[in-house]
């Protein structure tokens, strides 16, 4: 459906895009992870057609586009990160015009229109003008514009910045809806939930670059412990992680005020003598839990860095 | 043509929502227009010019002096008060007086000997008679002049002919040639002639004022030897000047212009949002994204110049008195022309911020350049052949020709071409420097 071919994208010295691949098959979903500045929106502007790359190429059902007005581009939606509606004119005014820009008038564009609402829930909205809607609705109706002549790949560029809980879940049911149809989504974010909980696999970037490309299941292997061992300490005087990192089974510990975070391969071997460990030392805990590493841990572990402090 | 229409329907819809746009682009230029016209002539040139108001310091005290502030008094478009000398100077500093005439001390003695000699008396220059004015105020310091030299030559030329002082001049101007022996014999003579024949005419003036009282004999002086008749050729031999028909095209073209440039700042500033993106994703030539902007721009000027023209025939009688097509065909290339403008805008410019300065300063110069502040003819020679490059001089003179001047279409086809040829060549331009992509 969508291929990326080893793009790269400079400006000046700075290297935006560097050698990013990857691909998406009908129905899939795709997250682009990766900090702000990472590269995500020029990689998008780049299967858009808003920008050439420097190198490389983009396939979509195995065609190019050539030019600005290519039929290929029929083929994709594109939701941009800054918000893309004319505040003075109603939301169905909005959705008419942008309906036009892909020659859709008269009957199918009411129909494209009518069913563009109901899936972003707006209908009764419609014809209200859109300066009066809140933050959440204009991300909706942002989504339901590039919906309107049935493209076969959405592009979603940070499609829930700045979106309260409640509409970021109306947004993912919509998109949860969209998938279900068949659509192939690429979906630009930075939050890592996000990808988590939409993607079927997730293109990590960071400085411009491919630092993995897998599913969620696939990413967590990358990594060096399953589970983690968190344990709340009473007291932290005289300390030292370093003693639990000399214990079987743990593959790191790492203290934060009181609390003790232990990376381990297998949880129920390592767990009682860690535990045993502490009381025969005399830290007492008051609180143990077990946790999956996340995304945020997988960054972190391919580049050293947080996903969310990343610069 | 679905994509064309819908982003033409588009800015047309946008422009009209905006109000403020819509009062800017209307409304202030009518009240502009108003105030201009009715400056530079108003209706049917009837209105009247405010006077000129003008002190006399009197030193003299003479007939002549008397005389001669009568004179000027009686001026329609002079508004004349006595005054001192340091009053006078501190008033026109002020600006309070345009212009404060000195008549000096003996004035008319001196005047009338020189009427004859060339020179004051007992040989000394001729008498001066001060003049201090406002420099601001040069335009009227001429129409002061030579409205002083007429009234000079008439109170001074009655006097030396009719007056007592008159009479003493030449007798003593007679005396003095008789017995001048630097002058020729042959001037003598022909001096004595003239002056004898003035002393005559003197005598018999007194002799029929004591027998029949009431005939005027020589009384008035020199005057102008003529009188004009002055006739506005307009379009017709029954129409008169409308100072609205200038006006409401120059201040239509310049709100035109600045709505252009508005258009081309909305593109840079379009261009730096999702919108942008959205209408690069669809499937558009870039020629149909300029140029419906181009077709939506035109038609706003189009709307704009439509609707002040119908103001003002309504409220000032401003009549299409030329070619009618010649008109449509002046505003429909300057519409073009200004939506072309706007386009290069957006082209040149880099950042919205730092193109509204420049293009704002831009479109002023072609604004005051073209005539449509204060018509051409009042620049100098080599300004006014300058302007022929400016594409606002060809709309406004297209216009002005065709409504008060009354030319028929040929005299619109020049006018046409150049705002055409400024268009395609602003549009070009446009479309070859236009940065398509964000990424600088």
């Amino acid at each position: 459906m969508l291929e990326v071919k080893s793009i790269s994208k400079s400006y000046g010295k700075l290297v935006a895009v560097s050698g990013v691949s990857f691909r998406a098959d009908r129905g899939e979903t795709i997250g682009l992870l990766g900090p702000n500045g990472a590269g995500k929106t020029t990689t998008v502007s780049i299967i858009a057609g808003l920008l050439s790359p420097d190198s490389g190429e983009v396939l979509i059902e195995g065609k190019q586009v050539k030019s600005d007005t290519d039929p290929v581009k029929l083929k994709i939606g594109l939701v941009p990160q800054d918000m893309a509606l004319y505040d003075q004119l109603s939301a169905r005014d909005n959705l008419t015009f942008f309906a036009a820009l892909y020659s859709i008038s008269g009957a199918k564009a009411k129909q494209a229109i009518t069913d563009a609402l109901d899936l972003v829930a707006l209908s009764d909205r419609a014809d209200d003008k859109v300066k009066t809607f809140s933050g959440g609705m204009k991300r909706r109706l942002n989504l339901a514009a590039a919906l309107l002549h049935d493209p076969q790949i959405l592009l979603l560029d940070e499609p829930t910045v700045g979106v309260d809980p409640q509409s970021r879940n109306a947004i993912f049911d919509n998109l949860e809806v969209l998938k279900k149809r068949g659509k192939t989504l690429i979906y630009t974010t930075h939050y890592m939930e996000e990808a988590e909980r939409l993607c079927d696999r997730i293109v990590i970037v960071d400085h411009g670059k491919v630092v993995a490309n897998d599913t969620l299941q696939g990413l967590h292997k990358l990594l060096p412990v399953t589970n983690i061992l968190a344990i709340e300490l009473d007291q932290v005087d005289g300390f030292k992680p370093e003693q639990v990192l000399a214990l079987p089974e743990v593959t790191s510990a790492e203290l934060k005020q009181n609390m003790l975070r232990v990376g381990v391969v297998d949880l129920s071997r390592a767990a009682p003598g860690i535990l045993n460990w502490l009381s025969a030392n005399g830290h007492t805990y008051r609180h143990v839990s077990s946790e999956q590493p996340d995304l945020e841990t997988v960054f972190l572990t391919l580049t050293g860095r947080s996903l969310r402090d990343a610069k | 043509m679905i994509p064309f229409l819908a982003l033409v329907r588009k800015d047309l819809r946008l422009w009209f929502n905006d109000r403020r746009a819509v009062i800017v682009a209307i409304l202030v230029p009518i009240i502009l227009s108003s105030f201009f016209g009715y400056l530079f002539g108003g209706q049917k040139g009837s209105t009247e010019m405010a006077k000129i108001p003008m002190l006399v310091i009197d030193q003299d005290g003479s007939d002549i002096s008397r005389g001669l502030i009568t004179q000027l008094a009686g001026e329609k478009t002079l508004d004349v008060k006595p005054s001192e000398l340091e009053a006078a100077r501190d008033a026109v500093r002020k600006g309070k007086a345009t212009a404060a005439i000195v008549i000096p001390k003996d004035f008319g003695k001196d005047a009338g000997q020189a009427l004859f000699t060339g020179a004051g008396e007992n040989g000394a220059s001729k008498p001066e008679l001060g003049i201090l004015y406002d420099p601001s105020h040069s335009a009227e310091l001429a129409m002061v002049r030579g409205m002083l030299s007429g009234a000079v030559m008439q109170v001074v030329s009655k006097e030396m002919f009719a007056g007592n002082s008159g009479r003493e001049m030449v007798n003593a101007a007679l005396a003095k040639v008789q017995n001048n022996p630097q002058i020729p014999v042959a001037d003598r003579k022909a001096l004595r002639d003239l002056l004898g024949g003035v002393k005559e005419l003197n005598e018999r003036q007194d002799q029929e004022g004591a027998g029949a009282s009431g005939k005027a004999g020589f009384s008035g002086g020199l005057s102008m030897p003529y009188v004009t008749r002055e006739e506005a050729i307009t379009s017709g031999v029954d129409v008169q000047y409308n100072g609205y028909a200038h006006s409401i095209a120059g201040m239509g073209v310049q709100f035109i212009l600045f709505m252009g440039l508005d258009v081309g700042i909305a593109l840079l500033v379009l261009r730096q949002t999702g919108l942008w993106q959205r209408l690069r994703a669809a499937p558009l030539s870039r020629t149909m994204l300029l140029g419906s902007r181009m077709v939506s721009a035109a038609l706003i000027a189009g709307f704009i110049l439509f609707t002040l023209f119908s103001f003002a025939r309504i409220a000032f009688g401003v009549h299409i008195l030329g070619s009618f097509a010649g008109f449509v065909g002046v505003c429909v290339a300057f519409s073009l022309m200004t939506a072309a403008f706007g386009l290069i805008v957006a082209a040149l410019g880099k950042t919205p911020e730092a193109t509204r300065g420049y293009s704002i300063m831009a479109t002023l110069i072609m604004v005051m350049l073209g005539g449509a502040w204060v018509p051409t003819f009042v620049f100098p020679a080599w300004l006014q052949k300058l302007t022929v490059v400016v594409p606002t001089r060809w709309a406004i003179d297209g216009m002005d020709g065709m409504t008060w001047r009354g030319l028929g279409f040929s005299s619109a086809v020049a006018p046409i071409g150049v705002l055409l040829l400024f268009a395609l060549g602003f549009g070009l331009v446009a479309v070859m420097r236009f940065r398509w992509r964000t990424d600088g």
